[in-house]
């Protein structure tokens, strides 16, 4: 793993005994204590997460309102200063070229959060993009920040003691910049495992400060590292899309079932005309969840069928795991349209074996709002 | 990481645990270890049988997908069907979680099969 990149967290994680791998170019903790009980943590108490690999991209200037607004599916230009929005970076056919999160930090000036394998990708896309915009710069910005975020049902009460800003006027999807134990860091309302939390962007050499006080803080609420394994079925439970399994260049972002990230009311963005034309016919396809109902696991790969057809594939898996907290066999899948419907059955090869499945509804977990 | 005497070791990191003619089979505490949380456990029907080595199931934890190989030829004559509702109970107690019993068609096959020293030598050099 020699030419794999650390986080400044690394030395961290390697003292908390975690199992280190590969992903997307950074050497990362995968589990501590182990999935499972990482995953009940996070649902039932608190969790921390090193998710510095996560790329920031800058853009600023005048225009650069405008450059989002052309590269974004979402509507940048209705972002308040201190609000985040999930949107997708479009190719000209409406497909992904990656999903992230755009911060208004001021009143010209924004923060994209991408995925760790698609920064480089993504910077020379967005840098081409900006052509002709006029006032725009964009910098690759990602070694300026370390991402800690912290999840769970009592995340808020942890962080509270460290921090001056009051943690319950910042609404979900909303950030505000201020002290965690002197060290200035941007808190924003976010995250990725369907729980209530905070994301925290921090100077890389304050990282592993703002990391002891949060463990530190959390120790008798429950808190726990959490790896990217619990990372991955906190986020599936949840629906939360993953860049790469779920969608990517190949699947647009209707067939992904993010039409909500479609701001039609702009007159134009990357993938318009294409989406537009989707929208009218309606996708062939449609990303699913399922539900194995007979004993097994679907997981990624997987060639799923119609039941009663198991000659003609459908679609194959994206995702699939047996999920911690439900402790049921879950998934998504991309299934013809007449197969995506609620309740449909289906019957998923998992290594040579036929197991009955059907459509369910997402996500397959939704916290109790408060 | 424990080696316990009383059972003998495959290089897939099966044990048995020889009683008579019957032998209670499950995986190493090295094995579970290596998965993560064990999720789900796939048993073959009673009464079939397995040539040594051949896969007899399959094992799964939150990320990854194990094959289950026969240590001994043989019919299965036991499966726990306990693991159904506690697959757990392989990462907690792994030589005491057997999955699955065989009536052993040749016992001089066992030969073939690590001793404890043996196994925990070949851990010791990855």
């Amino acid at each position: 793993m020699e030419s794999q990149k650390k986080t400044p967290l690394h030395a961290r994680h390697t003292a908390l005994g975690a199992r280190m791998v590969p992903f997307g170019g950074w050497e990362m903790p995968v589990e501590y204590s182990g999935i499972s009980a990482e995953h009940m943590a996070v649902r039932q108490a608190a969790g921390l997460f090193d998710v510095s690999h996560m790329g920031e991209i800058e853009i600023a200037g005048a225009d650069a309102v405008a450059a989002l607004q052309q590269l974004t599916s979402n509507d940048a230009g209705g972002l308040d200063i201190g609000q985040a929005q999930y949107a997708a970076l479009t190719t000209h056919e409406g497909t992904f070229v990656d999903d992230l999160l755009v911060y208004r930090l001021a009143d010209t000036h924004y923060l994209l959060v991408v995925n760790a394998a698609n920064i480089a990708k993504d910077y020379a896309w967005i840098k081409q993009g900006i052509v002709g915009f006029g006032d725009v710069v964009v910098v690759n910005a990602s070694s300026r920040y370390a991402l800690i975020a912290l999840q769970g049902p009592r995340a808020l009460e942890i962080l509270q003691p460290l921090t001056g800003v009051e943690l319950d006027t910042i609404r979900y999807y909303r950030f505000a910049t201020g002290e965690v134990g002197n060290v200035r860091v941007t808190i924003s309302r976010t995250g990725y495992t369907g729980e209530d939390g905070f994301e925290l962007f921090v100077p890389p050499q304050a990282a592993a400060s703002v990391w002891d006080a949060l463990l530190r803080e959390g120790a008798d609420l429950g808190i726990v590292p959490v790896g990217l394994g619990a990372r991955d079925t906190l986020r599936l439970e949840a629906a939360m899309r993953l860049y790469g399994q779920d969608m990517d260049e190949t699947s647009t972002v209707l067939e992904a079932g993010l039409g909500w990230i479609v701001a039609w009311d702009k007159p134009s963005f990357n993938g318009r005309e294409a989406l537009a034309a989707q929208k009218a016919t309606g996708p062939t396809r449609h990303l699913v969840g399922f539900e194995v109902v007979g004993r097994g696991i679907a997981r990624h790969g997987y060639q799923v069928f119609r039941a009663g057809h198991p000659d003609d594939s459908i679609g194959v898996v994206t995702s699939g795991t047996m999920t911690p907290y439900l402790k049921r066999a879950v998934g998504l899948s991309y299934v013809a349209h007449d197969a995506s419907h609620v309740d449909t059955e289906l019957s998923i090869d998992v290594r040579g074996r036929r197991v009955p499945a059907k459509v369910v509804k997402l996500p397959f977990y939704k916290r109790e709002q408060l | 990481m424990s080696y316990p005497a009383d059972v003998r070791y495959t290089s897939d990191h099966e044990w048995i645990r020889v009683s008579g003619d019957t032998g209670q089979i499950g995986i190493t505490d090295y094995a579970q270890q290596q998965l993560g949380d064990v999720v789900y456990v796939e048993l073959p029907d009673v009464g079939r049988t397995f040539e040594q080595g051949e896969q007899f199931g399959s094992i799964e934890s939150v990320k990854a997908v194990s094959d289950l190989y026969c240590p001994v030829s043989g019919e299965v004559v036991g499966v726990n069907a306990a693991l159904t509702e506690t697959p757990e109970s392989v990462n907690q107690r792994p030589y005491d979680t057997w999955i699955i019993t065989v009536k052993l068609s040749n016992a001089d096959e066992l030969a073939a099969l690590h001793d404890a020293a043996a196994y925990a030598a070949m851990i010791d050099e990855g």
